[in-house]
């Protein structure tokens, strides 16, 4: 399988997120994986309570290989718009 | 311009209270996102791909230089320094805060503007000629009846719930610039042969995955009568048009499988119903909102002064820009000044908050304060005086926005595309980038002539492709980004759909395949006065296709 990890839109400013060990993260680095359908299925339940508890406007599975997306749309969400690299997370320092 | 009365003003305050409440709500989790959600896209506030997306209503696109620095502020302040115009004549921010999207709300109600209308399954925002007022061919300023259309349709009870979002654009002119027949209802002010003025209706145009020219389905509407029938209009699609499919719910979609005159005669059947009741304009309805958009008190001057002149003969490069972004002005010894928000290698539509700050600041010194956007996401000064041309010129110059590319290959419509949208299936913007750069020599996009080039990201064609002479459509395929090409489509009054000329093309061979299309245009037109469109139906599509494909 294909590894997944969940991301989200934070509720609050609407950033990008991902599930990681102890609570969203906008870093994809930090992430929390799963290498099974399974802990994909807990993955996501864990994600879907967030949702409940408006932490996050929504969440879904992505699937990635290392610690980039696989999808072009998931790419440009984890670093921001390709053509201002001024802008979103590639322009931080401390992701 | 118009100015609020007291009804909009305290409407547009209750609104952003109503949605103050409504965010604390949602951040407090009293409501959930499915209940939050059509309030929040009430209000304009979009979720894209970063972050939210706010998007500010710029009715038939004019605006005050105050307005524009309110712009430029709200760009600083609860954004990243910039803001997007859009092909409808709005602006869009692509980074505000949820919690602080109340306090732009307020911060835009201060200087009468708002975010309403500008999403949802409404009546949108109208838009308009951006010459209204000022155009030497204009029989009417069509601003007065977007005006009128804006108070009908805001709140309109029935028409809060369509079957999809609807869009009317209004021209008071025969040259188009308002692509009135890619609307849900285009409206052209005309002349009938009594030599009265009314409105000419168009129904059921549109692009996106199933783009239409819109039929005419009324050639005369006395003007007393333009909400009594817009009103049969809506009414007859929003009790037959579809709901259950998104794709087939646009009016475009009812007019075809009625029928053009089958659907008029509906329309003229509810109309006769509605004629001449409360929905009756008086002409002293008219004259009041006329009142609002009066013209200025222009001086008394000749066309062609000696400062214009005397510069433009010194000057090549002026005279290249007069030539490209000036068009003529009704008033002698005026012009209308176009602003290029298209520099090469810019993102289309893309504005700096100090770009605004600028363009307010020469707004206020030679446009008696008005501003107004273009649907090809450009600016426009409408109130310059011929003799000041030259110094507006050198002021644009030192700001970056003086490129001399209006109407021409540089002037290129995008979408945000992937870099931004949810929606989006590949990327617009760095295509746009590199045709511009590829078309930077202004003496190039000169003696190409006029030409359009425009880009969408996906097929709901927000960057107007369908209609561009030169059209990319970008697609998805098996992840990667792949890009269609049509040609011969037009946006003005002889509106056409472009045809798709071959097989889609990879993100690199983009520009170079512009590029043959645009040679093989200059090798085979038959002088420089036929335009790309009429080569293209003299020619047909093989000289393009095989310069295209041939060599592969």
């Amino acid at each position: 399988m294909v590894a997944k990890i969940v991301t989200a839109n934070r509720l609050s400013d609407g950033l990008v997120v991902y599930l990681g060990d102890t609570g969203w993260t906008p870093d994809i680095h930090r992430a929390r994986r799963a290498d099974t359908p399974d802990a994909a299925e807990a993955l996501l339940a864990t994600g879907r309570t967030a949702v409940a508890a408006n932490e996050v406007a929504d969440a879904w599975l992505i699937d990635i290989d290392g610690h980039r997306a696989l999808r072009r749309r998931e790419h440009i969400r984890a670093l921001g718009p390709t053509v201002r690299a001024d802008l979103g997370y590639q322009a931080r320092r401390d992701i | 311009m118009y100015r609020y009365d007291e009804f909009d003003e305290g409407f547009v305050k209750e609104r952003v209270s109503q949605f103050r409440d409504q965010v604390r709500r949602r951040l407090a989790g009293e409501i959930t996102e499915d209940e939050f959600k059509p309030l929040r896209l009430m209000n304009g506030l979009y979720l894209q791909l970063h972050a939210y997306m706010l998007r500010v209503a710029i009715p038939y696109g004019t605006l005050s230089a105050v307005q524009m620095r309110r712009l430029a502020h709200i760009a600083r302040r609860y954004d990243k320094g910039y803001g997007h115009f859009t092909t409808r004549q709005n602006i869009q921010y692509n980074w505000p805060t949820l919690v602080d999207t109340p306090d732009i709300l307020d911060a835009l109600a201060d200087v009468e503007m708002h975010a309403l209308q500008t999403s949802g399954n409404c009546i949108r925002n109208v838009t308009a000629d951006p010459y209204a007022g000022v155009a030497r061919d204009e029989i009417e300023d069509p601003r007065i009846y977007a005006e009128i259309i804006r108070q009908w349709s805001t709140l309109h009870p029935e028409f809060s719930f369509l079957p999809r979002k609807f869009k009317i654009a209004i021209t008071g002119a025969e040259p188009d610039r308002a692509a009135v027949k890619l609307h849900d209802i285009g409206i052209a002010l005309v002349r009938n042969s009594a030599g009265q003025t009314g409105f000419r209706i168009d129904v059921g145009g549109g692009q996106g995955r199933t783009p239409i020219v819109a039929p005419t389905i009324r050639e005369f509407l006395p003007k007393q009568d333009l909400l009594a029938y817009l009103e049969a209009v809506l009414r007859v699609y929003n009790m037959l048009g579809r709901r259950d499919n998104i794709y087939k719910a646009r009016i475009k979609i009812l007019v075809q499988s009625e029928g053009a005159e089958r659907f008029a005669a509906l329309v003229e059947e509810e109309f006769a119903r509605l004629r001449g009741g409360a929905l009756d304009l008086p002409a002293g309805e008219i004259w009041r909102i006329r009142a609002y958009f009066a013209p200025p008190q222009y001086e008394r001057l000749r066309d062609d002064p000696p400062e214009l002149t005397g510069a433009r003969d010194a000057d090549a490069e002026f005279a290249a820009w007069l030539h490209a972004n000036v068009a003529a002005h009704k008033e002698p010894g005026y012009a209308i000044v176009n602003i290029s928000l298209k520099p090469p290698g810019g993102i289309p539509g893309d504005a700096s908050a100090d770009e605004m700050d600028a363009v307010a600041d020469l707004a206020e010194r030679y446009s008696l304060s008005e501003i107004r956007v273009t649907h090809e996401q450009n600016l426009t000064l409408p109130y310059v005086r011929q003799r000041e041309l030259f110094e507006l010129w050198l002021s644009l110059k030192i700001h970056g926005l003086a490129t001399a590319n209006i109407g021409h290959a540089g002037d290129i419509i995008a979408c945000p595309g992937l870099d931004y949208c949810a929606l989006a299936n590949a990327r617009s913007i760095p295509v746009a980038q590199e045709i511009g750069k590829r078309f930077a020599d202004l003496k190039r996009q000169h003696d190409i002539g006029p030409l359009t080039v425009n880009i969408s990201g996906c097929i709901n064609a927000c960057g107007h492709h369908h209609v561009a002479n030169i059209g990319i459509l970008g697609v998805e395929k098996n992840g990667e980004e792949f890009y269609q090409i049509t040609l011969g489509g037009r946006a003005d009054e002889r509106a056409a759909i472009g045809r798709i000329v071959g097989p889609a093309m990879s993100f690199d061979a983009v520009p170079d395949a512009v590029e043959k299309i645009v040679n093989v245009y200059l090798a085979r037109r038959e002088s420089a006065a036929e335009h790309f469109v009429t080569a293209y139906a003299r020619l047909g599509e093989g000289p393009f296709k095989e310069a295209l494909y041939a060599a592969r």
